[in-house]
């Protein structure tokens, strides 16, 4: 197993310099320029000279080659420069945004798991119950339902029916647990309906292809109660491609809540992500993409990981 | 019982009075919590032009004169006590306020204000000048004593003082700027009412009141923070549910009625003309739009009277003016204003007229795109009326909206055909907000990419020229003559809805959305 985790570290790294090749050029190729948005963008008469010294100044005039060289040798080092917006250096203006973003990531993830394990399972072993179809409807409105739109729908049934709105600056868990969850527990909600929907149908239907395994009817011919054969046998085995599910969904969470977090005016990496985007910020966006590449493959390799240590019949480099 | 009335009704009309006259007073205290919708990429006042960076500075620093809300749009003293102008508008002589203190405890001089400006004027290698190019009159700057600054010009320039009044002439400190020429980028020490307190990216940025600030009694706040939003929806909820007191750019007339309905009479909404407008611009440079026939055709088709009406209501445009701010101190009377091709009110005369020239010019079927970003309030409506209007004289257009970067990429390109550019003036003086119509080769943000050498010596006139009533002939010459060529017309002017609780007192409007943002004299009425 070690092995099997260096191997996968090692695999990482031409991913990753796979990504920063594809990442650097595609942003030079896009139209934009930050010089000309930052200094004119609010209909401002700058010359012609101010805007040359300012792309000097952010390195823009630079050789491609030299800009890229700048930028690998910068990734090795961990030196990844500043935002070429705000020129904070982009670990700062990361690190102010990750707490919270991890932290819905996390709550959504816990309400998720809530959620779609008891109702997957009631749903499997009441198939084709009233039970069974009324929680596949709930599962189909959380497909349905965007998660920004039920966003929008809470703060406004929080301002309508409680004149209360939730904390509009994020203040940190081990500050202040009560202001930090009736911030945060509204958006993780939000994001949970979808995530819960996703995952209560995968393990509805891995439950319903376990229990007709031959070692569920060897157990319940054993003897054993119903419980135990539920729990220890049929859930442990339903549960791998849920996993897989969870995952994925885990590391879409970093990064990828844009409108939620614009609903909730959450200061995520969602909507530092898309800022640096709009304004053509190549330092911020080429970290913050290597940063979601890195924790797509950590929770890939995660969840590798799991899967050998709930399955015993998976033992990665095993001879 | 009449003889009770009086005696009654005069201790009861004292009674209201009084306390109508104690809830006017101002009370010292309270933070005040506000919207801003962009964050400041720099807080170098004269580092970007974008509002954020003074809806976040502003608090922070003081300039040498200020323009007088209450009597706008006269200018008033800020760090100047006094200032003289020669009377042949070549040397400015200010007194300075004398203690004035920095935030870190230091006494302001002129060598500070001395400092500050050689920076804006001459910014060193990496350093960015929004005012550079409104400062190139300065010839020197000298320090006769430590309180007196004088700036002598190269040449007369009677709006020159008005520049000193400018939100983005912040007044650094020379000691922080000799040790380190980057510090307003990145740090914030100014002698303003409020001192640096907080700054989240992304989140927010606070300041509390400065103890030492040089005018006694003031600021009334404790302090105040400046919270991120990034959607309007966002900061209207956060309005009605409390979160924020108010923002201070603008609402629009939809958002006013959602705060109203909501909010009744603990809102106040306060409103302005603005000095900002939406521009009809021609690549002059692209068949056939190099014909002036063809450009005061698509010009004239324009119902500027009727859109005002169409669109007040949903966007924030309102009014029609040509080339100064309407109802402002340079603003064309409406008689005169009519008068010019595509601004008269017989629209079925003037598209007549348009249909005329463009037969003439061989264009009877044009077809173009209509380059526009894609920003819902006020350009895709702006947009979408403007090609109702063409389609009136048979012209068929292509709305392209894309986003501002690649919007700005194209113009500076010189690949579009038609676009709608923005165009925002602070000051009222024309030689500070016609620059957008001089030769491509004077202005490069003069995006039409005409050549104009008599529109480039009329503006000379006005910049040069000491007599009012000749200045004000070379303006209206100006804009005569800039409407008539059409390389790019004013579609219309926008209005100011600035929405705030009204608890908030003492925040004065303006028709630039860049004043009044030091907070100096907002103060927070007790809650009821």
């Amino acid at each position: 197993m070690a092995r099997y985790i260096l191997k996968r570290i090692l695999y990482m790294i031409p991913t990753l310099i796979g990504v920063a090749v594809i990442v650097f050029l595609m942003l030079r190729v896009v139209p934009g320029d930050i010089v000309e948005l930052k200094l004119r963008g609010d209909g401002a008469a700058v010359s012609q000279e101010t805007i040359e010294a300012e792309r000097t100044r952010l390195g823009l005039n630079k050789p491609m080659l030299e800009q890229f060289t700048d930028w690998m040798i910068g990734l090795v080092t961990l030196d990844l420069g500043k935002s070429m917006w705000t020129e904070k250096p982009v670990v700062d203006e990361i690190a102010v945004r990750f707490g919270l973003t991890i932290q819905v990531a996390i709550m959504a993830t816990i309400l998720a798991v809530l959620i779609a394990l008891p109702l997957g399972t009631i749903s499997a072993l009441y198939k084709d119950t009233l039970l069974d179809h009324a929680i596949r409807i709930f599962t189909i409105g959380g497909l349905a339902v965007p998660s920004f739109w039920l966003g929008m729908i809470i703060i406004l049934a929080l301002l309508y029916y409680f004149q209360w709105l939730p904390p509009v600056t994020y203040t940190p868990i081990y500050v202040d647990p009560l202001t930090n969850i009736s911030q945060l527990i509204w958006p993780a909600l939000a994001v949970a309906y979808r995530y819960s929907a996703v995952l209560t149908r995968m393990v509805r239907s891995s439950i319903i292809e376990v229990m007709l395994e031959d070692y569920i009817r060897t157990a319940r011919a054993k003897g054993v109660f119903e419980r135990v054969v539920i729990a220890r046998h049929a859930l442990r085995n339903a549960m791998l491609p849920a996993i897989t599910v969870l995952g994925l969904e885990f590391a879409f969470l970093i990064g990828g809540l844009v409108v939620t977090e614009q609903v909730f005016n959450l200061n995520g990496l969602g909507r530092l992500f898309v800022q640096a985007v709009s304004f053509n910020d190549f330092t911020l966006t080429q970290a913050i993409v290597m940063l979601i590449a890195v924790v797509f493959i950590v929770t890939n390799l995660v969840v590798d990981i799991l899967y050998a240590l709930l399955d015993p019949r998976i033992r990665y480099g095993a001879k | 019982m009449t003889y009770l009335r009086y005696p009654l009704g005069a201790v009861l009309a004292a009674v209201v009075a009084t306390g109508a006259l104690a809830e006017e007073k101002p009370v010292r205290g309270g933070i005040l919590e506000y919207a801003v919708k962009s964050e400041a990429p720099t807080f170098d006042c004269a580092g970007s032009a974008t509002y954020a960076v003074m809806h976040a500075v502003s608090p922070f620093y003081s300039m040498l004169l200020k323009v007088d809300l209450e009597n706008y749009p006269n200018l008033k003293g800020d760090l100047a006590k006094s200032w003289t102008v020669s009377d042949d508008f070549k040397t400015i002589t200010f007194e300075l306020h004398p203690n004035v203190k920095f935030h870190d405890g230091s006494i302001l001089t002129s060598e500070d204000v001395k400092a500050t400006f050689e920076r804006y004027r001459n910014p060193p290698q990496g350093q960015t000048s929004i005012i550079k190019a409104a400062l190139e009159d300065i010839d020197t700057i000298e320090t006769p004593s430590p309180t007196t600054v004088v700036f002598k010009l190269k040449a007369p320039n009677k709006a020159m003082i008005q520049i000193f009044a400018i939100p983005n002439a912040c007044i650094y400190s020379a000691k922080k700027l000799n040790e380190d020429p980057n510090y307003p980028r990145q740090t914030i020490m100014g002698t303003g009412p409020f001192k640096f307190k907080e700054e989240v990216k992304g989140s927010h940025l606070s300041g509390e009141r400065f103890e030492g600030y040089f005018r006694e009694g003031l600021p009334y706040l404790d302090g105040f923070r400046a919270v991120l939003f990034t959607q309007s929806a966002a900061v209207i909820n956060a309005i009605q549910g409390g979160q924020v007191m108010g923002e201070f750019r603008a609402v629009t007339p939809s958002e006013r009625k959602t705060l109203e309905a909501a909010m009744g009479d603990k809102i106040k909404f306060y409103e302005s003309d603005w000095s900002t407008l939406l521009l009809l611009m021609f690549n002059t440079e692209k068949p056939p739009f190099n014909d002036v026939r063809v450009r005061r055709a698509l010009n004239l088709a324009i119902d500027r009277w009727g859109g005002s009406k169409g669109l007040a209501p949903t966007t924030l445009l309102r009014n029609v003016g040509g080339l100064s701010r309407p109802n402002g101190p340079f603003a064309t009377p409406e008689s005169e204003l009519v008068k010019l091709p595509g601004f008269g009110k017989d629209i079925k005369a003037a598209r007549e007229e348009a249909k005329r020239l463009l037969k003439e010019a061989g264009q009877e079927n044009l077809k173009f795109t209509l380059h526009n970003r894609n920003i819902a309030s006020p350009y895709t409506p702006t947009g979408v009326y403007l090609i109702d209007q063409w389609k009136q004289i048979g012209v068929e257009v292509t709305h392209s909206q894309v986003e501002t970067k690649a919007y700005i990429e194209t113009m500076n390109a010189g690949t579009y055909d038609v676009a709608i550019e923005f165009n925002n003036n602070v000051l009222e003086d024309p030689v500070h907000t016609l620059l957008q119509y001089l030769s491509y080769d004077k202005s490069p943000v003069n995006k039409s990419r005409a050549i104009d050498r008599e529109l480039d010596g009329l503006f000379e006139t006005m910049l040069r020229e000491i007599d009012d009533n000749k200045r004000r002939e070379a303006l209206l010459a100006f804009e005569k003559r800039a409407i008539e060529q059409a390389y790019q017309v004013p579609i219309l002017w926008w209005y100011r809805i600035v929405a705030l609780n009204s608890r908030v007192k003492g925040w004065h409007m303006s028709p630039s959305h860049l004043f009044g943002q030091d907070l100096e004299t907002v103060w927070l009425a007790p809650e009821k």
